[in-house]
């Protein structure tokens, strides 16, 4: 998964409108890291406002997500193998770290669940 | 208005019964559909009867099964026994065997099997070590001895968190990606619906009361056949998990389903019945030889 890929959240989540309604009540800035790529991404009112590529200096974060670039270029499969199907199932798997403040996070799963799926390929088609 | 023609109707039956468990008066929800050997189906914590939806409309399986599912107390049509509202509800080995063998009994169930996924999946453990002998044959889908809390359950029941949310959004990913996404979407509003703590009073049993790490070994498939089915998915119950269970048991059949989860009776059930039906058919044939 290239920058480029995470830099096209922003444009892919704000057109998933019922991603947007479900995000409505939530403001919060997160680090995900792609193994040693940084993106600081800033949610308002559900919309994905901006993602900061990194290298960053002193980004101020609620929560981050850490995982190596592999795991997410597994979990970014069309159909990712078990293990990697899933935050959680990454968290389990010890693949995904979750550090910060994790109360948006949960309180919103369902939302970043779906909206880190976004990137998944979706080039082929299945079912 | 009426079109003439008839009302689409499933087969299934339910009703509510009245029983005592340890003492205390329930009121339980129990549906049933199919007439022969008695299948007593166990849904999975957090969630409720409707799981078996696919068992229960399965023509070949209710010519040879009295197929019969409940709904725990707390959950689905159960109602909490009186006096829920002034403690944490929470699971144990002892309530869920006794809540089982009531079920049984009160319906004078001939030496059922049980089908029990998850919790289910692991209670069966516990009737195979305590009452083998009253059961014919026990299935554990999803099934280990054990299973490590792999998130804070805290956040499952807590007036800051919406636990409709918290419950569905937490079990998604634990069904397989190619799981249909009406099955899948089924199976997550079901979680959605509990009521407040149950799923997290539920993993209490789950992830620590309900540990049989040190007695599984002493399980006697000979007095009760076990088979294991766990779904290449499930990161709740590994496939590990359940290889690692069968190996202290002599006599448990594994099987691990490919393209499902945690869920294969209600997230995915064409592909879950093709593997149940082997099964099925070999108890049917045990219970046709003459004891």
């Amino acid at each position: 998964m290239t920058a480029a890929a995470v830099n096209r959240l922003g444009e892919l989540a704000n057109a998933d409108t019922w991603l947007v309604h479900r995000g409505r009540f939530l403001d919060v800035a997160f680090l995900l890291e792609v193994g040693p790529a940084q993106y600081l991404i800033r949610i308002r009112q559900g919309r994905v406002e901006a993602v900061e590529t990194g290298p960053l200096v002193m980004p101020r974060w609620t929560f981050a997500l850490r995982a190596p670039a592999e795991a997410w270029a597994t979990f970014w499969k069309a159909v990712p193998p078990p293990g990697y199907n899933d935050l959680i199932a990454m968290a389990k798997m010890r693949t995904l770290e979750i550090e910060g403040d994790q109360h948006p996070f949960m309180a919103n799963l369902r939302y970043f669940k779906d909206l880190l799926a976004l990137l998944r390929d979706r080039s082929g088609a299945h079912p | 208005m009426s079109t003439g023609s008839q009302p689409d109707f499933e087969p299934i039956v339910g009703r509510y019964l009245r029983l005592p468990i340890a003492g205390k008066p329930h009121r339980l929800y129990v549906e049933e559909a199919g007439s022969g050997i008695p299948l007593l189906c166990l849904h999975t914590a957090g969630s409720d009867s409707r799981q078996y939806r696919a068992l229960f409309n399965d023509t070949g399986i209710l010519e040879r099964f009295r197929v019969i599912a409940f709904d725990l107390p707390w959950h689905g049509k159960s109602s909490p026994p009186a006096g829920w509202h002034t403690s944490e509800y929470k699971l144990t080995s002892r309530a869920y065997v006794d809540t089982i063998l009531a079920v049984a009994d009160a319906l004078a169930l001939d030496r059922p099997a049980v089908l029990g996924c998850s919790i289910g999946g692991r209670v069966v453990l516990h009737l195979a070590l305590e009452h083998a002998r009253r059961f014919r044959a026990l299935i554990g889908l999803e099934s280990g001895a054990h299973a490590d809390p792999y998130y804070n359950l805290d956040w499952l029941y807590r007036p800051d968190v919406h636990g409709g949310e918290m419950c569905g959004a937490l079990v998604s990913g634990l069904v397989a990606p190619t799981a249909p996404e009406a099955d899948k979407w089924e199976t997550i509003w079901h979680y959605m619906q509990g009521g407040p703590g149950v799923f997290k009073g539920d993993l209490h049993y789950y992830t620590s009361e309900g540990d049989v790490r040190d007695r599984v070994a002493r399980i006697d498939t000979g007095a009760c056949p076990l088979y294991l089915l766990t779904g290449e998915y499930d990161y709740s119950c590994t496939p590990d998990d359940t290889r690692e269970l069968a190996r202290h048991i002599r006599g448990a059949e594994v099987t691990i389903m490919d393209g499902l989860g945690h869920f294969p009776v209600s997230e995915d059930p064409p592909r879950f019945l093709g593997y149940l039906r082997p099964v099925l058919s070999r108890i049917a044939e045990q219970s046709a030889v003459p004891r």
